[in-house]
């Protein structure tokens, strides 16, 4: 994917080198000062997440960035790698494996690990996968619950990690707009929304007793529209189930779910088809819709999204299981 | 939909198209506003009224705001509550209520928003506090029926420390007051004369209806007689580009990155100014001067860094900076000082007492603190200043503050990012209090240039090594006549002495202070500071105070070097002290006179290890001023 001339990454510093000798003698301050050079919104957001994630950098002992393969990981993991260049990330990076992610997500996730050269944790919740927990067997609630929420909180606890970076963003929903960048969690991983932090100017404040944690989100004030503009702009690998081509899928309740491998129970009459199809947002495969698409390159994705009336969550089925759960999920220590 | 992008466009000028409007979103300037103001003036609906109108809502979320405005809505039958789009927790749907901050994003044509919704509540205004301290403007709500509220005022105050720069007055619910001209300009003209009062000096007044969204995003039919700007119309034309105040480079350093042996860079983020390659640079508080030789980020080396930009700088020389320092431009440097002057929002439920010891967090610098002097606290309804002992949740007070280490900052007014601070309480980690600062106290740099050439040791002569005997215990224990009679044989003995005791501290230095906690903490905070400058003024200093308190000991302990602070228990029995009872006190607390008397209803917490234990029930005065005597000369302080 090739830059576009109009999205250059530092178009300021372009202008400015470009204006003559800089020598920064105090003759030529004025000079620079005068000209008009402003960041561009994504500077802006990227400059932010970077300073955030240096301060967890600093103000911790043990942080993990929780990497969940989708296209909100991909960007924090570019920028982390931007944040402590030219050193690695000074962090692990953590993935809560359900046991049914789409395979391509896996293979994605072990490919850009090794690429990247970072050093990758997977947790299963090895109790839930003896029990048989699964989103077909006993539904999206009880699944998301034991494999990711409790799993979550297994990994945290057995490693000792006092922040854990998430991609979430304040846009995505009502209550995730409510939440502070350093989101403060009791000793059980509780999220106290009526008591929250105070969180003033560019101030971070991650002290903490032991046992208590912070939830860290760089991306708070990123929109979808941000993310992928940023992905094209930066050339940020993702996972190619974003992209539309033909894949088998099954109507259901009104919602395309991919047959991504033969643990999916198909009802009497129901049949994969081939159809085009792509996600917007990628979780454990039988709870996550596809749209029919034909796009299959970045423009075409921003296009089709600029011109949607859903919103992204729409596609994901853990969302309409109650009015007010994610808030409620979130207390119990769901990301 | 979210744009005006056509549908219809054949597939292959599709890229163009969209590669052409990711130009333009990139292109655009933020504002940063909060709406703010008293309880149920209208915040959360105008905020819902503005995403709604601006088309910023997708189908399943107008689906399901449809859904909650029939279960929760406050606007009646059939009609959307948009405050619900807002309104995001739990608690808040079910009582109708903003408890905390909500962000939401939104574009127009001309720029993007970040708006936070902040809650009207007094209870939550720190909540407020948090949304306005990034915010560029201010959206002040009041409703047309109840007019400017206490909770408008003290909204408006907190508005004008923490600079926002933009101020509008919305006056809101104009249906419910039959679009009256005369009720919006009385408002208006109220608001105006208070607004003066607290140093905001420009407002923008417009009249609008969240509910029915008049003037909002659209022109109101009702209200022909406004002739100015919606408030979307407004936001959109106000000057988003903080202005730079300062002009000379700032970066607090974050974290030293260090990936091998030859490289040594320093992050952080500019928060002013801007910085080239070859720029003379100073780090402080230390004061080392180098050159910024490389400006380092994944996409290559810069030659210049904007203020807002994440970077990371190679110093020309191997100096030393961490994490707490700021690398500033040599040329126009900040001020370093470890006292200030500063405006303080109280955000927690302990109160804010003079003399207790807080974390700072300043940039990147955490370090202790303490407010040496509540100036006064602020009357948010009258603006009267006050005097004040301590400031609760929600107060606003101006202070004085003495750090533990000196730091480097700028006034307020020039840097939000390098004047303002937040106060942390060391046990529970709360952030319980933020600060913009006004201006320095005094200059450490100063002091350290003035700093006397004579030291205790050659003031206390050969004969003596100064210290603090600090006797600690009851009331009537005996600590004065053993304090007083040793200082009479240290006299005979040719030693300089001097005596502080309640009698001729409580009279004079301290006689401002009563009995009241945070009293006690300052007069102990005080005798330890006049004790500390008598140490140095190369006296042997015996101090007798109740101090029923371990903490007040150990910081009257940390002010002097070690070996300077001998604890001196006088350890008597309480029904000895009691049955001495020399001034009557006993008998009067006894009798409920005397409330919180140490012994009796108030705590005595004895040493963990005092260097001397004199048994007053058990030996003679003589004989104990023999031990102390015989302390002090072990200890080579005689
Ligand atoms: N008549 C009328 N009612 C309004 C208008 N704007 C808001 N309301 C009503 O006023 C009530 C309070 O509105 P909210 O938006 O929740 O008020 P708020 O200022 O956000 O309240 P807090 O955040 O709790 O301080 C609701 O019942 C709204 O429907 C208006 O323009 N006209
Ligand atoms: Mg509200």
């Amino acid at each position: 994917m090739l830059l576009d001339p109009l999205l250059d990454i530092r178009p300021a510093a372009r202008e400015i080198s470009g204006s003559g000798s800089v020598t920064g003698s105090e003759a030529s301050l004025p000079a620079i000062l005068t000209t008009p050079a402003r960041l561009t919104h994504l500077q802006r957001l990227e400059a932010e997440s970077i300073h955030i994630m240096r301060e967890v950098a600093a103000q911790f002992h043990k942080p993990v960035m929780l990497y969940s393969v989708g296209k909100d990981s991909s960007v924090l993991l570019h920028l982390a790698m931007k944040a402590f260049y030219p050193s690695k990330p000074p962090f692990p990076l953590l993935h809560v494996d359900t046991t049914w992610k789409f395979r391509e997500m896996i293979e994605f996730r072990d490919r850009m690990a090794r690429d990247l050269g970072l050093d990758l944790m997977v947790h299963i919740n090895r109790d839930g996968v003896r029990q048989g927990i699964g989103p077909v067997s006993h539904g999206s609630a009880v699944h998301t619950d034991v494999m990711k929420t409790q799993a979550l909180k297994q990994a945290l606890d057995a490693h000792g990690f006092d922040a854990a970076f998430g991609g979430a963003r304040r846009d995505e929903e009502k209550s995730r707009a409510k939440e502070r960048i350093f989101s403060f969690r009791t000793s059980s991983h509780r999220w106290e929304p009526k008591n929250q932090r105070p969180e003033l100017w560019s101030l971070y404040q991650g002290r903490i007793h032991k046992g208590e944690s912070i939830r860290v989100f760089p991306l708070s004030n990123w929109t979808e529209l941000d993310i992928w503009q940023y992905i094209h702009q930066e050339a940020i690998p993702v996972v190619p189930l974003y992209f539309a081509k033909p894949r088998p899928v099954v109507e259901r309740d009104g919602t395309l779910i991919m047959v991504d491998d033969d643990r999916l129970p198909l009802r009497p009459g129901e049949v994969p088809e081939m159809a085009w199809v792509r996600f917007r947002t990628l979780g454990c495969y039988p709870l996550t819709g596809a749209v029919r698409s034909t796009a299959a390159t970045l423009p075409e994705i921003i296009r089709e999204m600029l011109l949607s009336t859903g919103s992204e969550r729409q596609g994901r089925v853990i969302d309409q299981d109650a009015a007010a759960s994610m808030e409620a999920k979130k207390q119990e220590g769901y990301f | 939909m979210l744009t005006d992008l056509d549908p219809a466009t054949a597939p292959a000028d599709a890229a163009t198209e969209v590669q052409a409007y990711l130009a333009r979103q990139n292109g655009k300037d933020l504002l940063r506003f909060i709406t703010c103001g008293s309880v149920d003036d209208g915040k959360s609906t105008l905020i819902g009224r503005l995403l709604y109108d601006c088309k910023c809502l997708f189908e399943d979320q107008l689906a399901s705001l449809e859904a909650d405005s029939g279960r929760f809505g406050t606007t009646g039958a059939g009609r959307l509550d948009l405050a619900l789009l807002v309104d995001g927790l739990a608690a808040e749907r079910e009582q109708g209520i903003t408890i905390d901050v909500a962000y939401r994003f939104f574009t127009t044509d001309r720029r993007k928003f970040i708006v936070a919704d902040t809650p009207g509540h007094e209870q939550y205004t720190r909540n407020m506090v948090t949304g306005a301290s990034t915010a560029d403007a201010a959206v002040l709500l009041v409703d047309a029926r109840k007019g400017v509220l206490t909770q408008t005022r003290r909204h408006s105050t907190i508005v004008s420390l923490l600079g926002v720069r933009h101020v509008v007055l919305a006056v809101n619910k104009m249906d419910a007051v039959g679009w009256s001209r005369e009720t919006f300009e009385r408002i208006a003209a109220d608001y105006r004369v208070f607004a003066q009062r607290i140093g905001i000096d420009e407002v923008t007044c417009i009249p609008v209806s969240a509910l029915t969204g008049d003037n909002v995003t659209r022109p109101s039919e009702h209200m022909v007689w406004y002739g100015g700007p919606t408030l979307l119309g407004h936001l959109e034309s106000v000057d988003a580009a903080a202005e730079e105040k300062l002009g000379s480079f700032r970066m607090a350093v974050q974290w030293v990155n260090r990936p091998n042996q030859d490289f040594r860079g320093f992050c952080g983020t500019v928060a002013g100014g801007a910085l080239c390659t070859g720029d003379e640079v100073a780090i402080l508080p230390g004061g080392r001067t180098s050159r910024v030789a490389r400006i380092v980020t994944m996409d290559g080396d810069l030659e210049t860094a904007l203020p807002g930009q994440a970077v990371t700088l190679v110093l020309a020389d191997e100096v030393d900076a961490s994490r707490g320092d700021m690398i500033v431009a040599a040329a126009g440097r900040p001020e370093v000082a470890d006292q200030f002057a500063a405006h303080v929002v109280w955000m927690d439920e302990q109160p804010l007492l003079p003399g207790r010891s807080y974390l700072l967090r300043a940039g990147t610098a955490t370090v202790g603190a303490q407010v040496t002097e509540l100036k006064h606290a602020i009357n948010v309804n009258t603006q009267e200043h006050a005097a004040a002992k301590h400031l609760d949740l929600n107060d606003v007070g101006f202070c004085n503050l003495a750090l533990d280490r000196p730091i480097p900052f700028d006034a307020y007014a020039d840097s939000r990012e390098t004047g303002s601070f937040i106060l942390i309480d060391r046990l529970t980690n709360a952030t319980a209090g933020c600060g913009m600062i006004r201006f320095p106290l005094r200059r450490a740099s100063n002091i350290h240039r003035h700093a006397s050439k004579l030291d205790k040791a050659a003031r206390a002569g050969s004969l003596q090594k100064p210290c603090v005997l600090w006797f600690t215990g009851l009331s009537g224990s005996g600590k004065s006549s053993v304090a007083d009679r040793l200082e009479q044989e240290l006299h005979r003995l040719g030693r300089r002495t001097m005596i502080l005791d309640g009698d001729n501290v409580r009279h004079g230095l301290n006689r401002d202070l009563g009995f009241t906690d945070e009293d006690r903490v300052e007069n102990i905070r005080r005798v330890a500071e006049v004790s500390k400058l008598m140490v140095d003024a190369g006296l042997i200093v015996l101090v007798s105070f109740i101090s029923p308190f371990r903490e007040e000991r150990r910081m009257a302990r940390s002010l002097v070097q070690d070996g300077e602070f001998l604890e001196i228990f006088m350890d008597t029995p309480l029904e000895v002290c009691e049955a001495r009872d020399p001034k009557g006190l006993y008998k009067k607390a006894r009798a409920g006179q005397l409330p919180h008397f140490t012994g009796i209803d108030s705590a005595y917490e004895p040493p963990d290890a005092p260097e001397i234990t004199l048994k007053g029930a058990e030996q003679g005065t003589d004989a104990m001023v023999a031990q102390v005597i015989g302390e002090l000369r072990r200890r080579e302080v005689i």
